[in-house]
């Protein structure tokens, strides 16, 4: 019941670490702020350490990413395929299973998108109207057949789905690298041609002819389809049956199996969903970014979601702040360094979250001697 | 409320005085006294949430207090761990073991200490282990490994950990909670050996029998406070050490109707199961139930009652015939089973009984979900459950804040009346409860009885599995006994007198019955 005591012989006083017997509704979004304030003291201090000025580069990554609506219209396109694997892993981490293959199956949902335009199942000069959405679902299926894979596997035979997931990460960057260096290259090179203009989700700038001021936004339908699945990843987790079933046996197993809920289809089910919401970025990555299939697509988007599900705790809501927080990051990270720097800052933020998470469940206590 | 001050010359073993204990919300410790003397068994009694384990914690150096004193044969002492309360001969045994299941019991006796350092020397440990246990009569196989041992041989390691450290003062959290008849009287035996060598026993307990037949002196705990410090346990009866611990008049009798059994509803064939090791746990198991009656399953813990159950609410994987109003149900879907109309009072109240992250009102629909008004065919109508539970929470009397509360911030006796509330409140057929007031208070376990009655009353039929044999011969029709996954003995309502007679059929040591199963 209670943590070992922390017996340093110099104060008159001792610090124990109690478990806290109640949470106060405000204490967990109270420790998540607090935990990204002192993300960014520390983040701060290793800043000065390299001589830089702390004050300078945040100011900097403020103006890089939310300075004008350019920027703030590129941090979006940067949250998009986040915000999606924010919510991938969310979903299956409600339930306890450990999705850690967002990546991979992003990289299929790319795929996937990808076999849809050149496979030439269409007839080329298909309209958008019918070519998006086949993209979208050729995606999702794709993503969702990936992710079903470790499900199956946790379902039928218990195998752990963290070794699975991870491993299948690898298993989709050579199969992807197969297609973009093989039957789908251009001309050698590692990616694929250009997609059509039929195949590229609308972007912003397209409504200049309506609003001039949008003219080279390039933020694009993805973000609107992340907003949606956010939305109805949040109503099915709360107001439906599935979702409910999803809670209890997140929190309780036993119980679940006690209440009659059949663990095994749940597993798979949540599976498939939560592969198909990665998939999804992986869509609207190839639709609406970079028009193409390459080699170098995913860039640790599947990775990033583990951190922004557990900064949003799992809420899909919360999710869409997170994931335009670390679009943010991203982007601006590019100004700074090319990497390093932002990566660290990202991994300080996971840490501190863990941590204050933690801390909302034990209580520090001061006890005199 | 203090004693006058102790007549013997000789310091006491403990005094605690003023102690006070603070949680958010609740005052666990309310300047609460104990004297505790040398060579004596004092039990302190209370309900769920009097604040027994927490006074015991700050004893044995896992809480420290807010405010008070505590001394030690005399000595004013202030434990910051477990490690310095040991050191000073205070030795807890709390009620879920801390012992490792693959080691040997010499190797778990002597884990953590200084000595032995590298090497182990096991045989030469075994055999001072083993004789170190003789002398103080705790009788344990010293080189088996601790997952063989039965839960009393378990708890006899516990004891023996921490007379090995040099414990003079043992702190036993509710021992007998998982003990049968006879093992709680050998217990008892090692306890009253210990004392009789200077030692001291401080008892937690809410069984009021066993206080009485064990204890020197009782001191009582209401709500934090002292009711009664350290009285004579001689001369004293159950209904006055009840009412100290409850505060007002308690029902001893259970009240009870006659029995009018109408049709079979449950009928068990031939069961066969295994338990989560892959061993027998079951083995040809036959038994009925009729509609308006209660059959107790007696027995001491681990010979089939869990397994018997989860067999027949579709939790374990079973042979045999298991038939619900004349349709069979055996390893059918859970779904199924639960939709037939079995109830099922889980032994494991938060490990299976409910989900502790979730609210009241999530617990509370756990089964009716499916259904309207909560349940449409994707939809969970939040509204229609939090109004169910509402109800539900005021009929049953869940105290709780509301019905946002997570299930883990209830008491043991509350989160029970929510299991019960969501359990009974649909009208079953079959109820299934195991162990149903297994760790509750006086006025829980009143409230416990009253509902299943109400059910029998109701036509329903009833298996009740329990240790508690008062319980038992207090509530059921019929008792049988298992042991070793059989029906060792089907015992009819005028031999419920026979205490004795159910104490060794539950321990195998009558097998006249072997036959009649």
């Amino acid at each position: 019941m209670s943590a070992p005591a922390t017996d340093r012989g110099l104060l008159p006083v001792t610090l124990r670490v109690e478990r806290r017997l109640g949470t106060p509704r405000w204490l967990p979004l109270a420790a998540t702020l607090a935990a990204i304030g002192a993300a960014l003291v520390l983040s701060g201090l290793l800043l000065a350490l390299i001589g830089a000025d702390p004050f300078a580069v945040f100011a900097h990554i403020l103006g890089a990413s939310f300075g004008d609506l350019y920027v703030l219209s590129d941090t979006l396109v940067k949250a998009t395929p986040l915000i999606l694997t924010g919510l991938a892993c969310s979903l299956a981490f409600r339930m306890r299973l450990w999705n850690i293959g967002a990546e991979g199956q992003l990289l299929m949902g790319a795929w996937g998108a990808s076999a849809v335009v050149l496979l030439g199942i269409f007839p080329a000069g298909t309209p958008g109207i019918i070519l998006i959405p086949a993209m979208v679902v050729g995606g999702m299926v794709a993503g969702a057949l990936w992710g079903g894979i470790a499900g199956v596997l946790r379902a039928r035979l218990n195998v752990n789905e963290i070794i699975t997931t991870l491993m299948l990460n690898y298993v989709a960057l050579s199969f992807l690298r197969f297609w973009v260096f093989g039957p789908w290259s251009e001309g050698g090179f590692q990616q694929t041609v250009q997609f059509p203009r039929d195949a590229w989700l609308g972007r912003l700038t397209e409504l200049s002819w309506l609003i001039p001021d949008v003219a080279g936004m390039t933020v694009h339908g993805g973000f609107l389809l992340a907003l949606v699945a956010a939305g109805i990843v949040w109503w099915v987790l709360s107001r439906t049956r599935t979702g409910y079933e999803i809670r209890l046996a997140g929190d309780n197993p036993q119980a679940a199996r006690y209440a009659g809920i059949d663990l095994k289809r749940k597993i798979v089910l949540v599976f498939l969903a939560s592969g198909a919401l990665a998939g999804l970025a992986g869509a609207s990555e190839v639709s609406g970014t970079v028009h193409r299939l390459q080699d170098s697509l995913a860039l640790g988007y599947g990775f990033t979601g583990i951190v922004i599900a557990y900064l949003a705790k799992f809420h899909p809501l919360g999710v869409i702040v997170a994931a335009i927080g670390f679009g943010a990051l991203i982007l601006a990270g590019r100004e700074i360094q090319p990497a390093g720097i932002p990566a660290m800052i990202q991994g300080i933020v996971l840490v501190c979250v863990i941590v204050a998470d933690a801390l909302t469940r034990y209580t520090l206590r001061v006890v005199r001697r | 409320m203090m004693e006058p001050m102790t007549e013997t010359a000789t310091p006491l073993a403990v005094e605690m005085r003023g102690i006070v204990k603070r949680f958010p919300g609740l005052v666990a410790n309310d300047r609460v006294d104990l004297d505790v003397r040398r060579g004596e068994v004092h039990a302190l009694l209370g309900e769920n949430g009097a604040g027994k384990s927490t006074l015991m914690n700050i004893l044995a150096g896992l809480y420290s207090a807010d405010e008070g004193t505590v001394a030690v044969d005399g000595r004013p002492v202030r434990f910051r761990s477990p490690r310095e309360a040991i050191a000073a001969g205070i030795g807890m045994v709390h009620q879920h073991f801390t012992l490792v299941p693959s080691l040997t019991v010499t190797e778990n006796v002597l884990l953590g200490l200084a000595e032995p350092r590298i090497r182990l020397g096991l045989g030469a440990r075994h055999a001072a282990v083993a004789a170190f246990a003789e002398e103080r009569g705790l009788r344990v196989p010293a080189d088996a490994p601790v997952w063989q041992l039965s839960v009393g041989e378990q708890q006899r390691v516990e004891i023996l950990k921490m007379l090995w450290r040099g414990a003079r003062i043992l702190i036993m959290d509710e021992p007998t909670a998982v003990l049968g008849p006879a093992e709680t009287e050998e217990l008892f035996r090692s306890l009253r050996a210990m004392t009789a060598a200077g030692g001291s026993v401080v008892l937690i307990s809410h069984k009021l029998g066993e206080v009485l037949s064990v204890a020197d002196r009782i001191t009582v705990l209401r709500r934090g406070a002292v009711t009664a410090a350290g009285i004579d346990a001689a001369g004293r009866t159950p209904a006055e050490l009840a009412r100290l611990m409850v505060g007002r008049e308690v029902l001893e009798r259970i009240e009870k109707a006659p029995a009018t059994p109408g049709p079979v509803v449950l009928a068990v064939r031939g069961l066969a199961a295994q338990n989560d090791r892959g061993l027998p746990a079951l083995r040809g198991i036959d038994l009925e139930v009729r509609a308006g009656e209660i059959v107790g399953i007696a027995g001491v813990a681990g010979n089939g009652q869990s397994e018997l159950a989860e067999a027949i609410t579709g939790l374990r994987a079973a042979t045999g015939s298991i038939t619900l109003d004349g349709r069979e149900i055996a390893n059918r879907p859970v779904l199924e089973i639960i939709e037939a109309g079995v109830a099922h009072i889980p032994e494991d109240r938060t490990g299976t009984g409910s989900a502790p992250g979730l609210s009241l009102a999530d617990n509370l629909v756990m089964k009716r979900y499916r259904s309207a008004p909560v349940g449409g065919r994707i939809r969970f109508r939040r509204r229609a459950a939090r109004g169910i539970a509402e109800a539900l929470k005021a009929d049953y009397a869940v105290s709780a804040p509301s019905i946002d509360t997570p299930a883990r911030l209830l008491s043991g006796g509350n989160l029970q009346r929510l299991i019960l509330a969501r359990e009974l409140t649909s009208g079953p057929r079959l109820i299934v409860a195991v162990q149903p007031t297994r760790g509750l208070d006086v006025g829980a376990i009143e409230t416990v009885h009253r509902l299943l009655l109400d059910q029998r009353r109701a036509g329903a039929a009833i298996i009740l599995i329990s240790e508690e044999l008062d319980e038992l011969t207090g509530l059921a029709d019929r008792i049988l006994v298992m042991y070793e996954g059989r029906i060792a003995g089907d015992i009819e309502p005028e031999l419920f007198g026979e205490i004795e007679e159910i104490g060794l059929l539950m321990t195998g040591s009558r097998g006249a019955a072997e036959g009649a199963a």
